[in-house]
């Protein structure tokens, strides 16, 4: 009988719960916990005092152009008239051609590391992107400024190089179109094919490469060994085996870390700076003469000493941020999501 | 495995034999149950190389029969592309003699990967040769490192003039940068790690944010709020502040990467060994991603080191050495760069490289510095670190034992002096 009741005592008890911790903290650890909660708040307080800031100072901009602020094509604050419509595309145009030249030499170049480089030599080349990660962007910036552009791509008086080939035999698409420049004259001045949306890409691109490389090599990395293993079974060749496990394996590695080097592209300045000349309409053409850029345009006229000329530059600022936010977000979301990237750093 | 067959087979007549005396056998594991590696499949054969070869060789050839006798074409790039495309197709055909389908593309697409791979790293070679030696001249000569560009006009020759104000300014900037962001980086990212809650989670997500601030728009912040609003010079102290903008969210969001990969064992070991929360994480946590928070830093100080855009807005520009942060413009080594390419005269533009290339040397001796500093994985320890742990341990050991010398013989002064039978009574 007794033995009954205390089964029964037992059973309705039988949710074993935890006693109630009561957790009494030390002085120490109040103050502890005090100080890095302040860091917190204050490193909260001034991430958010710029993202406000920008936001406050350029309302009066946004007030007097409203949606026109992101169709016009000039940029005259003291006239009342200013708009970022060409150097957005500009800047979407270099990101574009930036991420064209970068994606497949930074999927290369992480392959080449993650499944063909010998083991004891990959760990001095994952160095050596990380290195290349670290160059200081104005020195790119003098690298496309004095040898790449004169001596590479618009070589000579004649311009030899990939820009004239492709204006040359695919000038019939638009994108590629050189206003004013004849190919097959050969008087023509290789000038109109300088300081160019392309170049100024192919210069962001060089900067964004390691970034890209470094994401997608950790993520090729993780690809499990049993699947490669599995594949080479089935009697796949190694490339066979990439194709089948890894690239599958990494996409979302590869679409995230392309993402966060297009949030770097478009906010790269000094590069793009060095090459382009800023115009402010809207230039399709990628292969010729000016371009746009939302962070040269910051860069070009920040002297501006009106109050509107400030406000202005500070909402295609905020343009800027939004997009490269946007960017960034969507790319932090695709990784996270992925089955490779939730593991990986970035 | 095979062993404990065989010891199997070898106890069973013992067991027939002796009966009750051994039951059963304890089939012996292997110790070691290998961890998973990769097999290596890579094979060359000489045929592959001499494949190789000749496909190279025969591009080469083909190309510059083509480009001097055949076609109207010319230009470096154009011959490089001709020529690879030729080997492409060429090695295709070569390997295609005899080997089949799958892999004639397995060879095309390791060639084609070894190829993006190596143009990667000889871009890299080429910036950084290509800065060195545009810079040769101004590197070459002493004046460049220990004067300033006070008494050097455009057109004076290198023998005159330097970047003492560049260099000065840019270790200032960059020491007022680190003054601000490793504390607070450091004790946020600790925030974010060690004291999870709402409230860490939106300072996670705001960090995160701000990590896409590009760099310009930093620059542009600090512009409109210190030299605008409050009125202050463009200053050293002004860039200082920009730079920290721009490195702040990277600081701590790299060392809040480092900080969540510390094993929770440790903490919780810790713990219940009765650290109050604050000695966890300054004696554990803390030692523990040591190597690591130095590479988040150090790399952080690299990326504020070369950035140009919020120096641009914010220090403006002087030819004369100030090394007061608090007023009068104040030049750094990008800047200083930034604005000497663009002049026509060559003598500046040299400067201008030389200028780069003391840049480029001292990140890559942050660099350098980082992966000495750390690159190893949070818990690994170097060998000056293993051996300090070890002389630390056993100086806790000798003092532990002198405790215990001393404990005994004050029991023991006790036991003479007062009559206790038993002194372990107490303890049970």
């Amino acid at each position: 009988m007794a033995r009954h009741r205390t089964a029964a005592a037992a059973s309705s008890v039988d949710t074993d719960a935890p006693r109630r911790a009561r957790q009494r903290r030390t002085p120490s650890d109040l103050v502890f916990r005090g100080m890095s909660r302040t860091a917190g708040l204050i490193v909260l307080a001034i991430m958010l005092v710029v993202g406000v800031f920008l936001a406050v100072r350029a309302t009066p901009a946004l007030d007097l152009m409203g949606w026109r602020f992101l169709t016009a094509q000039t940029w005259d604050p003291g006239g009342g008239v200013f708009g970022v419509a060409g150097v957005l595309t500009g800047t979407v145009l270099i990101a574009a051609v930036a991420i064209c030249v970068s994606v497949p030499l930074a999927t290369g170049a992480a392959l080449y590391i993650a499944e063909y480089a010998p083991r004891r030599v990959a760990p001095a080349l994952v160095n050596l992107v990380d290195l290349m990660a670290a160059v200081p962007s104005v020195v790119y910036g003098i690298w496309g400024f004095f040898l790449l552009q004169p001596h590479l791509l618009v070589a000579g008086d004649a311009g030899e190089g990939l820009p004239r080939w492709l204006t040359t035999y695919f000038g019939w698409i638009p994108l590629f179109k050189v206003d004013g420049y004849d190919p097959r004259d050969p008087m023509a001045n290789a000038t109109a094919l300088t300081s160019s949306t392309f170049i100024a890409g192919v210069i962001v691109a060089m900067m964004v490469t390691p970034i890209i490389a470094s994401v997608m090599r950790e993520v090729f990395a993780q690809a499990p060994v049993g699947e490669r293993e599995g594949a080479y079974a089935l009697g796949a060749t190694k490339w066979g085996m990439i194709r089948t496990v890894v690239l599958p394996f990494g996409r979302g590695g590869m679409i995230g870390g392309t993402m966060l080097g297009l949030g770097r592209a478009l906010g790269e300045t000094i590069g793009v700076y060095l090459i382009l000349s800023v115009v402010f309409v809207v230039q399709p053409h990628i292969l010729q003469n000016g371009g746009g850029s939302i962070s040269a345009l910051i860069a070009l006229r920040y002297g501006d000493s009106t109050p509107i000329g400030i406000a202005a530059l500070m909402a295609a600022g905020l343009v800027l941020f939004a997009m490269t936010l946007l960017v960034n977000v969507i790319a932090g979301i695709v990784i996270s999501r992925s089955r490779s990237g939730a593991a990986s750093e970035a | 495995m095979s062993v404990g067959v065989e010891r199997i087979a070898e106890s069973r007549p013992a067991v027939a034999a002796t009966g009750a005396e051994q039951r059963t056998t304890v089939p012996v594991r292997p110790t070691d149950p290998g961890h998973e590696a990769p097999r290596a499949i890579v094979t060359a054969r000489r045929t592959d190389i001499f494949a190789l070869l000749g496909a190279a060789v025969a591009a080469v050839c083909l190309t510059s029969l083509l480009f001097t006798r055949f076609l109207p074409f010319d230009g470096v790039l154009g011959f490089v592309a001709c020529a690879y495309l030729l080997f492409l197709g060429l090695y295709a055909a070569l390997v295609g003699l005899d080997e089949s389908g799958p892999a004639v593309r397995d060879r095309l697409a390791a060639v084609f990967v070894h190829t993006l791979a190596i143009a990667m790293l000889v871009a890299l070679v080429v910036v950084v040769v290509f800065t060195f030696w545009r810079g040769r001249d101004a590197l070459a000569m002493g004046n460049f490192y220990w004067q300033d560009m006070r008494d050097a006009g455009p057109l004076q020759p290198l023998s005159i003039g330097g970047i003492r104000h560049a260099i000065g300014g840019t270790l200032e900037q960059i020491a007022i940068a680190l003054a601000v962001t490793v504390p607070l980086g450091l004790v946020c990212a600790v925030f974010l790690s060690e004291v999870p809650g709402p409230l860490s989670r939106v300072v996670r997500v705001v960090v995160e944010a701000m990590t896409a601030l590009p760099s310009i728009v930093a620059g542009l912040f600090v512009y409109a709020t210190v030299i605008l609003t409050l009125g202050l010079p463009k200053s050293g102290f002004a860039a200082g502040l920009a730079i920290s903008v721009m490195m702040l969210p990277i600081v701590i969001r790299a060392a809040d990467v480092v900080l969540r990969l510390v094993p929770g064992t440790l903490r919780e070991a810790s713990l219940a060994l009765g650290a109050s929360q604050w000695r966890t994480v300054w004696h554990v946590v803390l030692p523990t991603a040591r190597s690591g928070i130095t590479t988040a830093i150090i790399l952080g100080t690299a990326r504020g080191v070369g950035e140009t855009s919020p120096v641009l807005l914010t220090a403006g520009f002087t030819a004369i050495t100030n090394l007061n942060p608090g007023e009068g413009p104040q030049v750094s080594l990008p800047l200083f760069v930034f604005d000497a390419v663009r002049r026509p005269d060559p003598a500046m533009i040299a400067r201008g490289f030389g200028a780069a290339a003391v840049l480029m040397a001292l990140v890559l001796l942050l660099f350098v510095l980082a992966r000495l500093a750390g690159g190893r994985p949070v818990g690994q320890l170097s060998r000056g670190q293993r051996r300090r742990r070890a002389a630390a341990s056993r100086r806790d050991a000798r003092r532990f034992a002198a405790a215990a010398r001393e404990r005994a013989a004050r029991r023991a002064r006790q036991d003479s002096g007062q009559i206790r039978p038993d002194p372990e009574v107490d303890h049970v």
